[in-house]
C-alpha cells in the first residue's frame, strides 16, 4: 500500500513541471473563463491518506481544479473542525462521523445540499441506503453525502454454533438468548457465548431501536428511555449479563480479542466492517472457514442496527462551492466509490456499487448488505453522543447491579433532560420568533 | 532621615515599576487576563451553541455552581480525587524518603546505578508507562496477577473492578513520581551535619531515636515543599486515568480535573468546566493552607 502511495506523489511531481512549462509557453494569464480554484478536503484516518489516490483522476478531468487533502487523525479531528470554525478556517469540504453533522449543522457551519442533489446526474438519492441517507438530514435539509457506510452486526463461530445444534444464526431475540444458553452450556468457566463490551453505547441503544424506541422524545427535547419500547431493549441486555451470556467487561480489559475469538473463550461479537478485514489477517488459516458475518437478531425476527459511516458535507464559508460539488459528485460515483472500497475496506454507500462482483461475492460483506436494508439514524441532535454515554454509563450500572433497571431508566431520562435544556430553551425562542 | 528614605525610593519606585513593568504586563495579559475571562465564563452556559451565535449564550449566575454541587458525579469525582491524593500523596512521599534514606546509607554501593533506576519512571513518557502497565495489571494474563498466583491469591480484575482501579492507579502513579521527591530528599539529608548523628551515637541513641530526632526534624523544610508539591501535582490528577480507564468503571477514576476535560473539551459546556475550574482551585488552595498551618504548629 505504501508503494502505491508513493507513486501517486510520483505522478503530481512530475506533473508540476509540466504545468510550469505550460505557463511558460502560454504566457502568465490563464486563457479563458473562470478561475483557478484550490480546493480543500479534510479527510481522518485511513480514509484521509488514500482518498488522494482517487485525486489525479478527477484533477485530469478538471484541469483548473486542484485538490490538497489534509489528513487528520480522527482523536484530533473534532476539536480542529471547531477550532476551524471559530477561526473562520474550515476547508470546502470535509470527511464528518455523520453522528457530528447535525453539531455543525447548530453551528450553521454546513451548505444545505438538497438543490444540488436534486439537479446532479451523479448523487442519485434513490440509489443510496435510505437509513444511511437520512442520518444527513436535520429538520428536513440534507447536510451531507454518505461516503462510506458502517453498521453493526455479528462476527461469530460457525462451528461453536453448530456445535450448539444451528446450522444459521436465529433471527428473533427468544432464539438467539437459547442458542447462546447451549453454547454456554458446552463452554468451561470464563468462557462465554457473547462479547459486548459494557463500556459501549451502541449494544443498549441498539437492542432499543429494535423494540421500537425513538430514544429522544417531543422533536428531541427529553428522552424515551423510561418508556416501554426502550425498557425491554434495556431489560434484555441485562439479561444477556445475568445469564452469564456476556461477560461484563470494559473495551480496555480485553487485550487481544481475536486471540480470544480464536481460543473459543468467545463465540460471537457485535462489530462493524472494518472487523472483516482484521479477522481475515488475523485469525489462523485453520479458523478462516469456521467464522461467520451474520445481521442482527431483533425481537420478532430481523431486528435494525445503526445507521453508521462517514458522509462528505460542503462548508457554507467555501469559496468555490460549484468545484468542490464536482469533487462531491465524482467521489460519489459508484465507480469511485467501490475503488475507494478495494483501497480502504470501507462499505460504498451506494447500492449500484454493491452489485459489482468484488462486493456481491464477499461472503463476509453480505451481512453487512442485508443489514444497511435495516438501519437506523440515532436521533439528530447535537447533544447525541453526550447522551450515548450517559446510556452507556447507566447501562454499566445496571449491568453491574448497583441499579434496578426501572431506577437506571429514570435517572438516565433525569439525565438526557439535563443535557437537553439549552436546546429545549433554544427551540422555545426560535418558536417565539416565529410567532 | 524621614526625608533622605523618602526621595530615593521615589526615584527608586519608579525606576523598579519601569523594570517590572514588562513582566507584570506579561503576567497580567497571559494570567489574570484569562482567569478574569474564564471567571466571567464561569457565570455563562457558553457552549457548543454560544460558539455559533452569542446570543445563545445566557448569563446564569451561579447556576453552574449551584448545578456542580447537585451533580453526584462531581462529589464522586472529588471523592476520587481526595482519595488519590491523601492515599497516594502519603505513600509516594513515604516511599520517596524510604529509598533517599536507602541511597544515603553508607552500607549501599553503586549508588548513583540506583539513583539512575529509580528516576527513570519520572522521565519516562506517562502514556508509554500507562499502556505498560495496562498490561501488568490484566486480569488473565498480567504479571501482577502471575505473581499473586503463586501466593495462592485470585486473580484480581485490576481495572475492570471498581474497588480495585483507584488502588491501581496510585501503585502506578507512586511508582511514576516517587523518583523525583527522592532526589529531593536525598539532596536534604545531605545537607544535614554528620556530627549531630556522630554526637548523638555517642550518647546512645539508636536508628530509631536519631531517625525520628535529627533526620526528621532536620528534613522538615523539605518535607513541607515534598508535600505541597505532591499534594497540588495530585489534586491536578488526569493523565493517569485519562490513559489506562478513561475514568471507569463506573466511575470510579474519573477525577475533577478529568471531569472538567469532559465537559469542557468533549461536550463543549466551557461555561460549566470554568466553574469546575475555579473550585478546584478552592479546593487546592485551602488544602494547601491547611497544610502550612499543621506545618507551623509542628513547627
Amino acid at each position: 500500500m505504501g508503494g502505491s502511495i508513493s507513486n501517486s506523489r510520483g505522478v503530481r511531481q512530475i506533473r508540476i513541471p509540466a504545468a510550469l512549462l505550460a505557463l511558460a509557453i502560454g504566457g502568465c494569464a490563464p486563457a479563458s473563463g473562470g478561475e483557478d480554484a484550490t480546493l480543500r478536503l479534510w479527510a481522518m484516518g485511513r480514509e484521509g491518506e488514500v482518498v488522494s489516490e482517487l485525486i489525479p483522476e478527477f484533477e485530469r478531468a478538471n484541469p483548473r481544479i486542484r485538490v490538497q487533502v489534509q489528513q487528520i487523525p480522527w482523536t484530533a479531528a473534532h476539536e480542529k473542525l471547531l477550532t476551524a470554525y471559530v477561526g473562520d478556517a474550515t476547508p470546502d469540504i470535509a470527511m464528518l462521523g455523520n453522528t457530528w453533522v447535525p453539531e455543525f449543522v447548530a453551528l450553521d457551519a454546513l451548505e444545505p445540499l438538497d438543490a444540488r442533489v436534486a439537479s446532479s446526474r451523479d448523487v442519485v438519492r434513490a440509489d443510496y441506503f435510505p437509513g444511511i441517507w437520512s442520518t444527513n438530514v436535520v429538520d428536513g435539509v440534507t447536510y451531507g453525502v454518505p461516503w462510506y457506510v458502517d453498521t453493526r452486526v455479528l462476527f461469530y463461530r460457525t462451528d461453536l454454533l453448530a456445535k450448539a445444534g444451528y446450522d444459521r444464526m436465529p433471527a428473533t431475540w427468544n432464539d438467539w438468548h437459547s442458542a447462546m444458553t447451549r453454547i454456554k452450556a458446552g463452554m468451561s468457566a470464563g468462557q462465554y457465548p457473547l462479547l459486548i463490551p459494557i463500556t459501549e453505547w451502541a449494544p443498549p441503544v441498539i437492542l432499543g431501536l429494535q423494540a421500537g424506541s425513538t430514544l429522544l422524545r417531543d422533536g428531541g427535547r427529553y428522552g424515551a428511555f423510561s418508556e416501554s419500547p426502550f425498557r425491554k431493549g434495556f431489560e434484555f441486555y441485562g439479561r444477556l449479563f445475568r445469564d452469564s451470556l456476556a461477560p461484563a467487561l470494559s473495551a480496555s480489559e480485553i487485550s487481544n480479542l481475536y486471540q480470544e475469538f480464536e481460543r473459543g473463550n468467545i463465540a460471537m461479537y457485535i462489530s462493524g466492517p472494518w472487523q472483516i478485514g482484521e479477522f481475515t489477517n488475523r485469525l489462523p488459516k485453520a479458523l478462516q472457514d469456521k467464522w461467520m458475518t451474520a445481521p442482527l437478531p431483533g425481537m420478532e425476527g430481523p431486528g435494525v442496527s445503526l445507521a453508521g459511516g462517514a458522509s462528505l458535507s460542503l462548508f457554507r464559508h467555501s469559496q468555490h462551492k460549484r468545484e468542490a460539488w464536482k469533487l462531491m459528485e465524482y467521489l460519489s460515483r459508484p465507480d469511485i466509490q467501490l475503488r475507494f472500497y478495494k483501497l480502504t475496506g470501507d462499505l460504498p454507500a451506494r447500492r449500484e456499487a454493491w452489485r459489482d462482483s468484488s462486493l456481491a461475492g464477499n461472503r463476509y460483506a453480505r451481512a453487512f448488505r442485508e443489514q444497511l436494508d435495516r438501519v437506523v439514524p440515532t436521533p439528530q441532535v447535537p447533544e447525541w453522543e453526550q447522551i450515548a454515554t450517559k446510556v452507556m454509563e447507566h447501562g454499566e450500572r445496571a449491568v453491574r447491579g448497583r441499579m434496578s433497571n426501572e431506577r437506571a431508566l429514570a435517572a438516565l431520562d433525569r439525565d438526557v433532560a439535563g443535557i437537553l435544556e439549552k436546546r429545549r430553551w433554544l427551540m422555545g425562542r426560535r418558536r417565539g420568533e416565529g410567532k | 532621615m524621614t526625608a533622605a528614605r523618602l526621595r530615593i525610593p521615589a526615584e527608586a519606585n519608579s525606576a523598579a515599576w519601569f523594570f517590572l513593568a514588562p513582566a507584570l504586563v506579561l503576567i497580567g495579559i497571559f494570567f489574570f487576563l484569562p482567569v478574569a475571562a474564564a471567571m466571567l465564563l464561569s457565570l455563562t452556559d457558553f457552549d457548543l451553541y454560544g460558539i455559533a451565535s452569542p446570543l445563545n449564550t445566557r448569563f446564569v449566575g451561579f447556576q453552574n455552581y449551584s448545578r456542580l454541587l447537585r451533580t453526584p458525579d462531581f462529589w464522586l469525582a472529588l471523592r476520587n480525587t481526595f482519595y488519590f491524593a491523601f492515599v497516594g500523596g502519603p505513600l509516594t512521599i513515604s516511599v520517596s524518603l524510604a529509598a533517599a534514606l536507602l541511597l544515603s546509607s553508607k552500607l549501599v554501593r553503586f549508588k548513583s546505578v540506583f539513583r539512575t533506576i529509580y528516576f527513570t519512571p519520572f522521565v519516562t513518557t506517562l502514556v508509554a508507562v500507562a499502556i505498560v502497565w495496562r498490561y501488568l495489571y490484566h486480569t488473565r494474563y498480567g504479571f501482577f496477577n502471575y505473581a499473586l498466583s503463586f501466593v495462592g491469591i485470585d486473580p484480581i480484575d485490576w481495572l475492570g473492578d471498581p474497588a480495585w482501579a483507584m488502588p491501581a492507579i496510585i501503585l502506578m502513579a507512586v511508582w511514576k513520581s516517587f523518583g523525583y521527591n527522592m532526589l529531593i530528599f536525598i539532596a536534604g539529608l545531605q545537607a544535614i551535619p554528620e556530627e549531630l548523628y556522630d554526637a548523638a551515637s555517642i550518647d546512645g541513641a539508636g536508628p530509631f531515636r536519631r531517625f525520628f530526632n535529627i533526620t526528621l526534624p532536620m528534613l522538615s523544610p523539605t518535607l513541607v515543599f515534598v508535600t505541597v508539591i505532591t499534594m497540588i501535582g495530585y489534586f491536578q490528577l488526569f493523565a493517569e486515568p485519562y490513559v489506562m480507564t478513561q475514568g471507569g468503571p463506573l466511575r470510579s477514576t474519573t477525577s475533577v480535573v478529568l471531569l472538567m476535560y469532559e465537559e469542557g473539551f468533549r461536550w463543549w459546556r466551557m461555561g460549566y468546566a470554568a466553574a469546575i475550574a475555579f473550585v478546584l482551585f478552592i479546593v487546592i488552595l485551602l488544602a494547601t493552607l491547611v497544610q502550612f498551618r499543621l506545618q507551623k504548629e509542628r513547627a
